[in-house]
């Protein structure tokens, strides 16, 4: 364990289960309901910007909740524009990304950043619940293992019940949807509600866990959450709806882990972003280059047992001379 | 009970592209009644099913069934009343989804029948698939003759077009639906595997006495299904045969039927070749 210290595991691990979240919200718009949203960057700055000034206010369970509600009004947002008024759903990702910025900076009291140190935070309060040894410093990781670890289990009840069939069925196939008695667009503005109230809530956990907010911290979200996205589709699988949502936060976990191997080869923080962004071409990339490295192997294989098979080695050959 | 009164569909109203897809049609369709229709490529066919099941709303005329007047009533509306087969197998089902999550969805509109409050299907939309509910899945699926009640839990994307094809013609009548729509739903399909969804069609719909509506480019079969054919040309129905006169009819005699009344010959090549 010379390489990582306990504390880079735990600091990866508690972030990536914050960023799970909004890995998760993506996973339920961008693989059950096939829509691309791309108004995470600015709900995930909302869910900061709520959760911090309510936090501030003196209310940090509150902040959570407001931030969750935050998200699901700026999801209807962009499912609306979608579903009753025809925009394709990449612009109104956009468009509802551009509006937020103004938005996020009024619920911040128009300042670009918001400290939130001395005050009462989830994690602060969870801390404070025992003295035993150790809990200071692990508290926040249990506390963030059973917030996601609900979540989980409630997205997962949730895609179970008939509401969440109907809403992976608007992903799945349309017609089937329109020939079942669904109204597609319900399904799709709920479907977005709860996706972006889990963006929402990742934000305000990340303003109480960093103790500020600011209002480029949600620059380049998207890329981040989809990396964790593909990498934990990729590496575990599309097998069963538990297994896919616990891959989705596995995948969330390791693109951490990916992050702190890059700062301990003491990677520039500048260079960050490109290194998201190659892990995420990578994680996408690597099926196919799977796919044509194994075409290039059976290729040479089936050509050698040709070729011998040729020179004579196979009976059959030798009957018919 | 099915009845179409004067329906007119035009599409790209004033522009080169001006299409009159269905002109003044009228359609009286009695409850049972299982009716077959033919025509060429562009007669319309389609468009009617279209209209009823709600795809566009016509520019002229009413469409009433049951007695409930669903000129101007949504698709989705529509659809807890009307089940639909499209040509392609793929079309009806969600391929990763599994066969009785699949079948849940269709059965979804057991609980949207009207007589619900709308409080009460809020809340049943928050219950999972119940043990008994999955019960009347698999005896359902068993009357298929497919094995299809043993892989459940499959994603519906690994069967064959046949058995995706069988599976969405119960989906569309696990709840009885007031009206059956079949688009040319085995056209897709090898001729021992359409034979066979065929013959769970005249199962279901004499089983549940439903009334139906069957587009076919085969005359054998436009004559051997159901209980009354009609003829399509034009965008209105040129030809309605049933009881005496169409039990004794030939092939030949319905595509004669045909020239004679759409003043042209029937200019299809499938329907030429199924002879």
């Amino acid at each position: 364990m010379g390489f990582f210290t306990a504390g880079i595991v735990q600091t990866a691990l508690e972030v990536g289960l914050i960023y799970s979240l909004i890995a998760l919200s993506l996973f339920l718009s961008f693989s059950i309901l096939n829509i691309c949203d791309l108004s995470t960057d600015g709900c995930y700055t909302l869910g900061c910007a709520v959760g911090a000034t309510m936090t501030i206010a003196g209310h940090p369970v509150l902040g959570i909740v407001c931030a969750m509600a935050a998200g699901a009004c700026s999801g209807f947002v962009t499912a609306s524009l979608q579903t009753v008024f025809g925009v394709p759903s990449i612009l109104a990702g956009i468009i509802v990304n551009t509006g937020l910025y103004t938005v996020n900076l009024a619920v911040m009291g128009f300042s670009s950043n918001l400290s939130i140190f001395g005050k009462d935070t989830v994690f602060s309060m969870i801390a404070g619940l025992s003295d035993a040894a150790g809990w200071g410093d692990w508290s926040a990781l249990v506390l963030l293992l059973v917030l996601v670890g609900a979540a989980c289990l409630l997205l997962w009840w949730f895609l179970g019940t008939r509401l969440g069939l109907s809403i992976r069925a608007t992903g799945d196939s349309s017609p089937m949807v329109r020939a079942s008695s669904i109204n597609p667009g319900l399904m799709i503005t709920i479907g977005l509600c709860v996706s972006n109230s889990l963006t929402g809530m990742a934000g305000a956990l990340i303003a109480q866990y960093n103790k500020m907010a600011d209002i480029n911290l949600g620059t380049g979200m998207v890329t981040i959450a989809l990396a964790s996205l593909i990498i934990g589709e990729t590496l575990f699988g599309r097998g069963k709806m538990p297994a896919r949502i616990a891959g989705v936060v596995a995948g969330a976990v390791l693109y951490r882990f990916i992050m702190a191997i890059a700062l301990r080869l003491n990677v520039p923080t500048e260079a960050f972003k490109l290194v998201s962004a190659l892990i995420v071409a990578v994680a996408i990339a690597a099926p196919a280059a799977k796919e044509m490295l194994r075409f290039q192997m059976e290729k040479r294989i089936g050509r050698r047992t040709r070729a011998r098979a040729d020179a004579g080695d196979n009976p059959a050959d030798k009957e018919a001379r | 009970m099915l009845s179409i009164r004067e329906i007119s569909k035009t599409f790209n109203k004033g522009t080169v592209n001006e299409k009159k897809a269905l002109s003044h049609l009228s359609l009286e369709l009695p409850d049972g009644d299982f009716a077959t229709i033919v025509g060429s490529n562009g007669a319309g066919k389609s468009t009617m099913f279209n209209a009823i099941a709600g795809s566009f709303i016509t520019d002229e005329g009413r469409i009433i069934l049951d007695g409930k007047d669903i000129t101007f009533e949504k698709e989705h509306i529509r659809s807890r009343c009307i089940g639909r087969l499209f040509q392609d197998p793929l079309m009806g089902t969600a391929p990763h989804m599994t066969i009785e999550e699949n079948l849940a969805v269709a059965y979804l509109r057991a609980s949207s029948a009207e007589s619900s409050s709308p409080m009460h299907r809020f809340l049943q939309g928050f219950c999972r698939i119940t043990k008994s509910e999955r019960e009347m899945f698999r005896e359902q699926l068993s009357h298929l003759g497919m094995g299809l009640e043993d892989r459940m839990t499959s994603p519906v994307g690994l069967l064959s077009g046949g058995q995706r094809q069988a599976l969405t013609l119960l989906m569309a009548t696990i709840v009885t639906p007031k009206l059956l729509l079949l688009d040319e739903h085995t056209a897709a399909l090898d001729p021992a595997t359409a034979q066979k969804v065929l013959d769970l069609t005249q199962k279901i719909v004499e089983q549940h006495h439903i009334t139906c509506l069957m587009v076919t480019h085969n005359m054998h079969q436009a004559l051997e299904m159901g209980n009354r054919t009609l003829m399509m040309s034009g965008g209105r129905i040129v030809l309605d045969v049933s009881g005496e006169k169409r039990a004794h009819m030939s092939v030949d005699d319905l595509l004669e039927e045909f020239s004679v009344n759409a003043g042209k010959e029937l200019d299809n090549d499938r329907i030429l070749l199924s002879q």
